[in-house]
């Protein structure tokens, strides 16, 4: 195992890095946050100048060949800089589908448009009843033809609102809660019979709901009535992308408190030199070092062929990275005082990007929940 | 010893109960059940019924207009108006302000202001904190000069709470900037209205406007709106602040919130069976009800020793350890409701704002769910950080 990056995994970071510096001040994050899409369309051009868009697709299909490595690299300077871009929903979730799922003639029609920056993706899943379970689907897929009609109902559609296509979790067969028998679609957001309604979440992203009202979808991903394993593979690399993000947002937000617990004068010196506090905000490095190298285990994780095992492992991830999360996000504001709690002030901004990454697909105490139903990570024997 | 409530407190509670349920408007009882915090007329309203019933100031002495109640009847008071819910009567005319002029003030005072506090014809704030003097308040910069028959008043307060509803403000500023920190600091009375104050808004992570900066330039104060001594503010501030820790352990307060997540875990789904099935989240729910107990009944001690400290002027060291457990309550309670409502918690607006989620994304009673536990990470802040109030116990419990 090597934890160094390799030269030009070394160039991805320092280009990401410096392209962020420039761009993603806080203030500028601020006039992002107000502008009519909620993110920076140029930042979105000159993400797909440096290739990040097409990273995870393969050279053939037009992109760069990236791996989980690269991925983690990018989202963790993403994270840095809390932004506000579709490139989880775009590149990591959509591309993943379009990768694992999608056709050779599919595939190479729509990556060279996601490499370029012209096409965003969405991904349709969650489901007013369906809280943390992906197998949860009432929204129904019919054949018709070579088409299929899809009919239901999707809410909290991450960056749903600008999206070009939606990749949609819909049911072939069964019960609303049975594993199999659920298909992937893509459908285009300008086909008859989908209704879109934006609106902003807590953290500052975009999201929307999302009505299919007997919409066509001529494609279907992976294989038809066994979507669920499809779609399981994918959220666990969008997982393994959150962790990197997580750890980019709290490394910031760690270093923020430090530096006011420097500057900030109380009682004639500065609050850093109280030891209640110095402790807390060694607590916070501790949880976010175990969670540096829980990041890194995602990584190694998400790519295991063997699907049970990997999804152990990321229930663990997931379970280990909220809990820090969490911390880190509240002692910030602790540590801070009435500052923290200002619009005005970065701190803030991070502890609620944080809370939400925590819940995105599944919280804490669900992951905690899986994983230990399925027998945790240690064989008794 | 005698560990049970008496016929005739039990017979209090219901008498409050039949008062609430015939009083209290089902809008405000309905928008509280919501999580929104009251608006302004909302409090003036029921500040005003409960004053015509007597029952505006419950802590208050009873030839100052308070009911005269035993320490059991004020707490078992404010413990059914936080379960109802209803709004508190207003804590800075009646905690905070109104004891201090009752403590310190001139009989003048009294008669001025007591009285208007209760029905609250003047809503009051408070001008303590500062930019450089947070938990040093003791550190605050704001000047007060005497020139000829008024006080002259410079500098800026801040996270002034409701300043924007505000008629009058009460102020600590220093008098004497030769004395030692606490020594040269005077307590005031300083109408909104006077010329050279300027109030501005800041709005907090989840987006509402409750905080404010209060800046003052040449504000005149008449001489006799100064509380106390000259140079004795430091007296006012510290019984102030103790009565402001009681405040916060809001034992009734969080039990409605917990029988709120209650209800809400058992509508709602998770998988294949209710929430509230879930024995993981009830595990976490059960512990802050056991942990409620305990300090509900330690504010029941605290409050019973009150009677015995009472003409002391000093606050009970133990109201440290009622606002620490009270605020880690109050916090852990709305992390449950927001867990409860998982990602349907997410959809962005001022949880005190009119409206709910305007589609049917989510259900409407997840709305403003995160922005409520945002919110509340100010508990353990202000009224004395948490750790702030770890010092005071080391060193007035610990010997340390
Ligand atoms: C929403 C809100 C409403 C408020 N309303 C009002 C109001 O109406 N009127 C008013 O006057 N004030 C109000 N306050 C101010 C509040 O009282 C202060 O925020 C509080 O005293 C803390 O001060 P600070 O924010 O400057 O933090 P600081 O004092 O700078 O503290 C920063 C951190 O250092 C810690 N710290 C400081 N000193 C020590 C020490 N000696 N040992 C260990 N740790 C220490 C603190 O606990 C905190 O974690 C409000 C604050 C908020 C957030």
């Amino acid at each position: 195992m090597d934890f160094d990056l390799n030269e030009s995994q070394g160039m991805l970071q320092d280009s990401v890095r410096k392209l962020l510096s420039d761009k993603y001040g806080f203030e500028n994050r601020k006039a992002y946050l107000a502008s009519e899409t909620g993110w920076s369309r140029d930042l979105w051009a000159q993400y797909a100048d440096l290739g990040l868009l097409g990273l995870p697709f393969d050279e053939e299909d037009g992109g760069f060949g990236g791996g989980g490595e690269e991925v983690m690299i990018v989202a963790e300077q993403m994270g840095r800089h809390i932004t506000l871009e579709p490139w989880l929903s775009t590149v990591v979730l959509g591309g993943g589908f379009l990768r694992h799922g999608a056709a050779a003639d599919l595939r190479a029609d729509m990556v060279a448009g996601v490499a370029g920056g012209g096409v965003l993706l969405a991904f349709a899943q969650q489901e007013r009843q369906s809280r943390y379970d992906l197998h949860d689907v009432a929204t129904t897929a019919k054949k018709d033809g070579a088409s299929w009609v899809i009919t239901g109902r999707k809410g909290m559609v991450l960056h749903g609102d600008t999206a070009d296509h939606f990749i949609v979790t819909a049911r072939i067969s069964g019960n609303r809660r049975d594993k199999g028998g659920i298909g992937v679609f893509l459908v285009p957001a300008k086909a008859e019979g989908v209704a879109v309604r934006g609106f902003r979440q807590v953290d500052g992203s975009r999201a929307a709901e999302v009505e299919f009202s007997d919409a066509r979808a001529e494609h279907a991903l992976g294989t038809p009535e066994d979507g669920l394993a499809l779609v399981d593979k994918v959220v666990d690399e969008a997982i393994a992308a959150l962790a990197a993000e997580a750890i980019g947002a709290m490394d910031v937000v760690h270093a923020m408190t430090l530096d006011y617990m420097k500057t900030r004068q109380q009682f004639g010196k500065p609050i850093g030199s109280f030891q209640a506090l110095q402790h807390k905000a060694a607590d916070m490095l501790v949880a976010i070092e175990q969670s540096r190298s829980m990041a890194y285990f995602a990584t190694m994780a998400a790519r295991d062929p063997d699907a049970a095992e990997r999804r152990r492992n990321m229930h663990a991830v997931k379970a280990q990275i909220g809990r820090s999360q969490r911390l880190v996000g509240q002692e910030a504001i602790q540590l801070h005082g009435g500052i923290a709690m200002t619009m005005e002030y970065a701190a803030g901004h991070y502890f609620k990007r944080l809370t939400v990454n925590e819940a995105s697909f599944g919280d804490t105490d669900f992951h905690l929940r899986s994983l230990s139903d399925l027998g945790g990570l240690v064989q008794a024997a | 010893m005698e560990l049970r409530f008496t016929d005739e407190e039990r017979a209090f509670r219901q008498e409050v109960r039949d008062f609430l349920a015939a009083e209290c408007p089902d809008a405000t009882r309905q928008h509280m059940i919501a999580g929104k915090s009251p608006t302004k007329e909302m409090v003036v309203e029921w500040q005003r019924k409960l004053n015509k019933r007597g029952w505006a100031a419950p802590e208050w002495p009873k030839d100052h207009g308070g009911p005269g109640w035993t320490p059991a009847q004020k707490y078992i008071f404010r413990e059914e108006l936080q379960m109802w819910p209803a709004p508190s009567p207003l804590g800075f005319n009646i905690n905070m302000c109104g004891p201090v002029i009752i403590e310190f003030g001139t009989p003048e005072q009294k008669a001025r202001f007591l009285p208007r506090m209760l029905n609250l014809d003047d809503w009051w704030c408070q001008g303590f904190s500062e930019p450089g003097a947070g938990s040093d308040l003791a550190g605050l910069k704001t000047r007060a000069v005497r020139d000829g028959d008024h006080w002259v008043i410079n500098g800026q307060k801040t996270w002034t709470t409701l300043a924007q509803h505000a008629d009058w403000i009460f102020v600590l500023a220093r008098t004497d900037p030769a004395a030692k920190k606490q020594e040269g600091i005077s307590f005031f009375l300083v109408d909104m209205k006077t010329p050279g104050i300027t109030v501005r808004p800041i709005v907090t992570i989840e987006g509402g406007h409750e905080v404010n900066e209060v800046f003052f330039d040449d504000v005149k104060v008449p001489l006799d709106h100064l509380v106390g001594q000259e140079n004795k503010g430091w007296d006012c501030a510290k019984f102030l602040l103790g009565n402001e820790r009681f405040g916060q352990a809001r034992v009734g307060a969080s039990r409605e919130r917990i029988r709120r997540l209650k209800i809400i875990a058992r509508e709602t789904m998770d998988g294949d069976r209710p929430l509230i099935e879930d024995p993981e989240f009830r595990r976490q729910m059960t512990e802050m009800e056991i942990e409620l107990k305990a300090l509900e009944m330690t504010v029941m001690r605290v409050i019973a020793n009150e009677t015995k400290r009472a003409g002391t002027g000093k606050p009970d060291p133990a109201t440290s350890v009622l606002k620490i457990k009270g605020t880690e309550i109050q916090q852990g309670v709305s992390e449950l409701l927001m867990k409860a409502a998982g990602p349907y918690a997410w959809v962005d607006g001022d949880p005190d704002a009119e409206g709910t989620n305007e589609w049917d994304v989510a259900p409407d009673w997840a709305f403003g769910l995160a922005g409520v536990y945002f919110n509340w990470r100010k508990q353990s802040i202000y009224g004395g950080s948490n750790e702030i109030q770890r010092n005071i116990m080391a060193k007035a419990f610990l010997g340390l």
